[in-house]
This record gives C-alpha cells, sequence and structure tokens, in this order.
C-alpha cells in the first residue's frame, strides 16, 4: 500500500544510496528517534530505565561490536566479555584518575583503549581462521579476566577486587553513582547507541565495510581484487572493540555501578552477545537491535507473566527461560539461519508487492 | 507496543498486590544455578518464618507480612532488575544473600532509604555504621569469620600457632578476597605462614589448588566457599586424605549438603555458625503445625532444620524484631523502609529475645548502635558427624579479635567515605 517505491523519485546519488531510500521507512525511521529522544524520557522511572531500556541499549552496542567482526568480517570471536571488561576497567582508571573530566570523553577514550587491545588479539586472526581464530579469542577472553583479577593496579588496590563507579556528572547533570535521574541515564546511554548505529551502518556500507565482507566471503579472492587483509582484518577489530568497550564502560559506569569481572565479564557474556547476533541476524544494523532486544526482554517478560500473573514459583519460570532461549536458539540455527533482521527483510520484501504477489 | 507491555505490567502488579496494608520483605533468592544448593533452603526458610507469623500471630503487630520472591540466580544483572522491580512495592528491607548483588545495591538503597542487612556477608566494612547508614551486616562479618577460625586453630594448638602453615581456599570473587587482609594481619600477630589458593566461579575445577595443598602440606586449610565450590572442596579434601578436623569452612561452608556427597571421608569437617545447628526448638513445632502441616511451607518443603534453613530463619527472625522495634519507635504498625532502618539501628537482641521467638540459645545476644551496624561478632564452631549425618557444635559463641579487625573496619570504611563524599550518619 503506502510502504513502496512507486513515486519516490530520487534526483541525486546521495538521495538513492541513503540508508533507507523508501520514504515509509525513512519516516518511521525518524519516528522511532523521536520517540525515543523526546518521548520516552518524560515518561520512565527507575524500573524502565535500569531492568529494560540500559540493558538493551547497552547490549545493542556490543551487539552492534561484535556483528561487525563476526556478521560482515566473517572473523568469529568469542572475546566480546573480556574486551568489555577492558572497556569498564579503562573508564573506571580514567574516573577515578581524572574526575574532572566529562563522562562523554571518558567513555569514548574506553573505547579507544579497548580498540588498541583488540587489535592486538586481532593480530592472530591474519594467520589463523575459523573454529582457531574463535580458540584464539577465547583465550583473550580468559586472560583478560584473570589479567583483572589478579593486578589489584586495574581495581585500585581495594580489599574486595570490586570496582565501584563514583559519581560522575558531564556537563553538571550527573551519570553514575546512585543519585542519578532516570532520563540522564537513558539519555546519555541513548545517545552512544545512536551514535554506534549510525557510524557501524554507514562504515558498512563504504569502502572499508566491502572490503570486511569481501574478506568476509572469500579471503584468496578478495586478496586478488586488492583487498588488503591485514588492513581489513584489524580496521573490523578495532572498529568492533571500540565499540564492545564502549558498551563495557557503559554497562560497568552506568548500569551496574560495581562489577567484579569473573561475573560480570565472563564467557557467558561472551557467548550472550553471541546469541544476540545469531537470532538477531549476523551481518544487519538492524538485527543487532533485535538481537538485543529479544534477549533482555523475554526474560523480563517471561518473569512478569509466569511469577507476577500466574503465580508460578520463581525457580520454574527461571528455568523455562533457559528452555525457551535454548529452544529458540535452535529452531533459528535450523528455519533462519539469518535472524530476526531476515524475517523483517522478508516481510518488508511481502509488503512492497502486497496486495498483488506474483 | 511499549506502552502496551506497560499497561501489561502494571495491571500485573495491581493484580499481584493487595489492597490493605502489609509489611513487604523482598527474597532475592536463587533457587537456580551453581549456587542454588545454598539459595534454597535459605529462601525456604525466609518465606516459611514470616509465612507462621501470618498464620499464628496475624503478622507482626497486627500488620500482615508478604514475601516478594525474585530469581536472582546469584546474577547481579538479575538482582537489580529485582531489586527495581520490588522496590516500588514498599519494600522494607533487603537481604540479598550475595556478596556482588550486596555491593550494588548498598549505595542504591541508600540513597532510595532501603535499609539493607547482608547477615554474615555483604561489605565488612558496613558494620562502620557511621559512613554506611543504610548497610547492616549483625551478628557477625568475614572478619570475624576469618578471626574466629585462627581463635579455633589457636584452641586446638594450645595457642601457639607461630610457623605454622594455614592454606585459605576462596571463590575468586569479592566474598572469597574479603578476609585476605584480615589474615595477613593475624599472620603477623600470630607468626603463621598464609598462603592463598584462589578458585574461579563455579568452582567444580580445583583439583590443580588441592594438588598444591598436597605438596605444600599446610597445617590448617580455611575455605570461603559457596555452591559447588564447598561439595567438590570437601571431596578433593577427602581424596588427597586431607585431616578433616584441620579443614574448617566460613558459615557459608557448612551445610549439611557441602559434606554428604563425601560419605564417611567427611566426618570430622569444622564450619564455624551463625546460629545454633538442629531444630530441637520450640519454634520448629509451630512451624510444622501453622506452615508444613497445612501446606503452607516454601518450595518443596523438606529443608527444615538443615544449616541454611536455620540462617534463613534467623535471618527472618532478625528482620521482624527490627519490625517490631521500628514500631515501637515510632508509634506506627505500618512502617515504611526509613522506619525500618531506625528500627534496625536500635534492635536490642537478648536470650529474652530469642526465648520469646521460640529459639531460645539459637543466636547470640547483641545489639545494634549507630556507629556499630555489626553487632559483637559472636562465632561458634561446629563439626560434622558422618555416622550420625548432623552438625554438632563444638564451640560455643565466642568473641573475636576485635583489636585486629576494628582498625580494618576503620580503615576501609573511612577509603569509601573519602571516595564517595559520605556525610557522617551519626552526628
Amino acid at each position: 500500500m503506502f510502504y513502496r517505491e512507486a513515486g519516490d523519485f530520487s534526483t541525486t546519488y546521495p538521495e538513492d544510496s541513503q540508508t533507507f531510500p523508501i520514504k515509509f521507512d525513512r519516516w518511521r525511521y525518524y519516528v522511532v528517534l523521536f520517540v525515543a529522544v523526546f518521548v520516552i524520557p518524560f515518561l520512565i522511572n527507575d524500573y524502565w530505565v535500569n531492568s529494560i531500556f540500559m540493558p538493551f541499549l547497552i547490549y545493542a552496542i556490543a551487539a552492534i561490536g561484535l556483528n561487525i567482526l563476526v556478521g560482515y568480517c566473517g572473523q568469529v570471536s568469542l572475546g566480546t566479555g573480556g574486551f568489555m571488561a577492558v572497556g569498564a576497567y579503562a573508564c573506571y582508571k580514567l574516573m577515578t584518575g581524572f574526575p574532572e573530566v566529562s563522562m562523554f570523553i571518558h567513555v569514548l577514550l574506553a573505547g579507544a583503549i579497548t580498540a588498541a587491545v583488540g587489535v592486538l588479539f586481532g593480530l592472530p586472526s591474519l594467520r589463523i581462521k575459523g573454529f582457531y581464530l574463535a580458540v584464539a579469542t577465547l583465550a583473550a577472553q580468559f586472560f583478560l579476566v584473570w589479567l583483572f583479577n589478579r593486578v589489584s593496579w586495574f581495581y585500585n588496590y581495594s580489599a574486595s577486587g570490586q570496582i565501584n563507579a563514583p559519581e560522575r556528572d558531564t556537563f553538571g547533570i550527573l551519570i553514575t553513582g546512585p543519585n542519578t535521574e532516570a532520563w540522564a541515564t537513558y539519555l546519555f546511554c541513548l545517545i552512544f547507541t545512536i551514535f554506534s548505529a549510525v557510524v557501524a551502518r554507514n562504515l558498512t556500507r563504504g569502502s572499508v565495510g566491502r572490503q570486511w565482507m569481501a574478506i568476509r566471503d572469500m579471503d584468496i579472492a578478495a586478496e586478488i581484487i586488492g583487498v588488503n587483509p591485514l588492513k581489513a582484518k584489524l580496521t573490523a577489530f578495532a572498529v568492533s572493540s571500540f565499540f564492545v568497550g564502549i558498551s563495557g564502560a557503559l554497562f560497568f559506569a552506568i548500569y551496574l555501578g560495581a562489577v567484579e569481572v569473573g561475573e560480570a565479564f565472563g564467557i557467558t557474556k561472551s557467548f550472550l552477545v553471541l546469541f544476540m547476533i545469531i537470532i538477531g541476524g549476523l551481518g544487519s544494523i538492524f538485527g543487532s537491535f533485535a538481537g538485543a532486544a529479544f534477549l533482555v526482554l523475554l526474560p523480563v517478560l517471561l518473569k512478569i507473566i509466569g511469577v507476577d500473573w500466574l503465580g508460578w514459583p520463581t525457580d520454574i519460570v527461571a528455568h523455562l527461560n533457559l528452555v525457551i532461549v535454548g529452544g529458540l536458539i535452535v529452531v533459528f540455527l535450523i528455519a533462519e539461519p539469518h535472524g530476526l533482521a531476515q524475517l523483517w527483510r522478508v516481510a518488508k520484501e511481502k509488503l512492497r508487492l502486497w496486495p498483488f504477489p506474483h | 507496543m511499549k506502552y502496551k507491555l506497560g499497561t501489561m505490567a502494571v495491571a500485573g502488579l495491581m493484580a499481584a498486590s493487595p489492597v490493605m496494608a502489609d509489611l513487604v520483605f523482598p527474597s532475592l533468592s536463587y533457587r537456580t544455578g551453581p549456587y542454588a544448593a545454598g539459595g534454597i533452603p535459605f529462601a525456604d526458610g525466609y518465606a516459611d518464618y514470616f509465612t507462621l507469623l501470618n498464620e499464628r500471630d496475624g503478622g507482626i503487630g497486627g500488620v500482615m507480612t508478604r514475601v516478594l520472591e525474585c530469581e536472582t540466580g546469584y546474577n547481579t544483572e538479575k538482582g537489580v532488575e529485582c531489586y527495581e522491580s520490588t522496590k516500588g512495592e514498599g519494600a522494607l528491607v533487603y537481604q540479598p544473600l550475595s556478596t556482588g548483588i550486596t555491593y550494588q545495591l548498598i549505595p542504591k538503597a541508600t540513597a532510595d532509604d532501603i535499609p539493607i542487612h547482608s547477615m554474615g556477608y555483604g561489605r565488612t566494612s558496613a558494620a562502620n555504621g557511621d559512613v554506611f547508614s543504610h548497610v547492616f551486616n549483625y551478628p557477625a562479618n568475614y572478619w570475624n569469620g576469618a578471626s574466629a577460625a585462627i581463635n579455633h586453630i589457636l584452641d586446638m594448638n594450645g595457642g601457639d600457632i607461630s610457623g605454622k602453615k594455614i592454606a585459605l581456599v576462596y571463590h575468586n570473587s569479592a566474598y572469597g578476597k574479603e578476609p585476605i587482609r584480615t589474615l595477613e594481619k593475624l599472620s603477623e600477630k600470630h607468626g603463621f605462614e598464609l598462603s592463598l589458593l584462589a578458585v574461579d566461579h563455579p568452582g567444580q575445577e580445583q583439583k590443580s589448588q588441592w594438588l598444591q595443598i598436597r605438596r605444600e602440606k599446610p597445617d590448617n586449610v580455611i575455605m570461603y566457599g559457596w555452591g559447588v565450590m564447598n561439595q567438590v572442596a570437601v571431596q578433593e579434601a577427602a581424596n588427597i586424605r586431607f585431616p578433616m578436623e584441620n579443614f574448617i569452612g566460613i558459615w557459608w561452608s557448612g551445610a549439611e549438603i557441602d559434606v554428604q556427597p563425601a560419605g564417611d571421608k567427611a566426618n570430622g569437617f569444622k564450619a564455624l555458625a551463625l546460629t545454633a545447628v538442629g531444630d530441637d526448638f520450640p519454634l520448629y513445632d509451630d512451624l510444622q503445625k501453622y506452615v508444613v502441616d497445612t501446606g503452607k511451607a516454601a518450595g518443596a518443603g523438606d529443608q527444615l532444620g538443615t544449616v541454611p534453613y536455620n540462617r534463613g530463619i534467623y535471618a527472618a527472625m532478625l528482620a521482624a524484631e527490627a519490625v517490631k522495634t521500628a514500631q515501637e519507635i515510632h508509634g506506627v504498625t505500618d512502617i515504611t523502609s526509613g522506619m525500618m532502618r531506625d528500627g534496625m539501628e536500635a534492635l536490642e537482641i537478648t536470650e529474652e529475645v530469642m526465648a520469646a521467638a521460640g529459639l531460645p540459645g539459637f543466636g547470640p545476644s547483641f545489639s545494634v548502635s549507630c556507629e556499630n551496624h555489626g553487632g559483637e561478632g559472636m562465632v561458634a564452631v561446629t563439626q560434622w558427624d558422618a555416622g550420625a549425618g548432623e552438625f554438632v557444635k563444638i564451640a560455643d559463641f565466642a568473641p573475636t579479635d576485635m583489636d585486629v579487625i576494628q582498625p580494618l573496619i576503620e580503615e576501609d570504611s573511612a577509603a569509601y567515605k573519602a571516595e564517595n563524599n559520605i556525610p557522617s550518619n551519626c552526628n
């Protein structure tokens, strides 16, 4: 009906190559942005921010980061948790070392530090591929967690080995610590999520992204047509780790406020983010959002339905959650290997032809 | 979609909560995951005690109690979600049974004016009520535990342990790392040699640690473990034939379920205790009559009298006594969380109070004040009798070395105070 390109004429190249070439899509995108920025901050309370929006936004950034590496460049990584820990600890050291600097700069710097660490652990990817690379990144995961547990400089020699986010502000508005306003932390994370998504989207459709995809599809062929594998793989590791580092910094400083590396950034975190992009869709920015939303909202939804409405015992619901998530991963791998993003794409294709499918 | 979800959530909450006034006790429990072995009985005990108060006495001071259970799986993220979803319902006190979640909640709950009672866990320096206005860790904390273990080893060796080797096997987390500083100070004082062996979450893999113990042959092993880690450690100790009477667990490493898998070989294992053992108390007759026999017991109802169940009972009982104290102070029955905090700070547990609750001699006498949120730190020692299948108290509640612990508490809390710019609570 209204979802079609008929009557939507592009007269310039930039118009033709924009992210949302169809008018309806574009307006939907603007409406979502408008609601997210100008409506939700006035409606939310602590519960909505801390239980739903904040984890969703932060995991979406992590999923975008991992999607660049796994989905776009084809380099399997199981080190997401470790890289998030780098972001968190970098942010902590910066926050405590330079208390007067704005949180925006700390988070961005934490991302940059993580990018450097990511490049370092990305070096083996020039020689090894597939499963072997997965094992190498797994080593990064365990090494980084061990490092942050072992070297007390990282947690400022506190007795418990925990890091705690002190109160910090940006432009005079409290962003971390217990006395923050719900809208402030929400908007702070939202800004980073929008920034990450826009940057990632534009990188992936530019020449850098095309190089990544060429490497993913067939690295030898890519090399022959002139893609430098060193540059392509290492930029993928750097950009991916940058986003993952930002998400780790936000995860620690804004969302949890206190973190213990083994518990918060363990191997389960790596798998969780990997599941997000598998369920959401490999090689899709929308898929990163869809996967993050799915895995963050599903447990909360199941809890509300199971415990609050039906009055089931909490342990049954917790077990059911595991069963359902596990089952869905299997179903997705078999029925729709391209994830939620592919379902969305198919739905859009159908809509464009509706009501006259061939 | 989001709006719909919101209305659904609100409708759900409204359907779940009765209109009349009640005293809400959130129970951030974990009945799943590697720590469920300790989490289930504690949550059962906590819930059963409040069920008993409702059934037998009609609540506390005439106001019914309500336990809001929320599954955390010992996971801090879920802990945050549970905290946020329950605090709006008038939660009086949080007992998260997890040191990680406690650390998380300390600043949040303080800002929201809700007290936390981390009984025998959490941040030890929270015993300094001048800095931590809303956190309580009476009757004893981790550092009391470390000192009590050393005191017991001193008793075993006639008061001299210089030159002895003592190993600490600990859960590699904030929880397990807590006693290290205290033990280091104590090793300077008593001249023993301390070696540290970390076990990573969840604790199923301990072969290398116990190999090291076999090689170094320490005279005593102290363990700060939880969940599945305890069972594995006791089994490993049995495998290398480590003398069980020299193996002492903190109170979180001393439940029946921790030693049963090792069978007879676990005989003689020692554990510190916050409460008395067994179910030989008048309260248990009431529990049987009003809760178990009427089918209102939480969980499977098969945990009565186990060590973690007793601890859940004790935690609930202390909360209920604090409510009574708060009701007296403020002269209202339907108290708020801020009043609850005042009640906890004025709490005084005597033999008479324990006897009136149907638990004579169950726990030590202690009193809480504004400066001291940690009580007197009295700890007992129990030993496992594999033949009878029960823990036996071998040393009664005894004081710990506050000369060592108090300066450490002052030091750590002062650092927290300076770092976070906290005003004085007491003056």
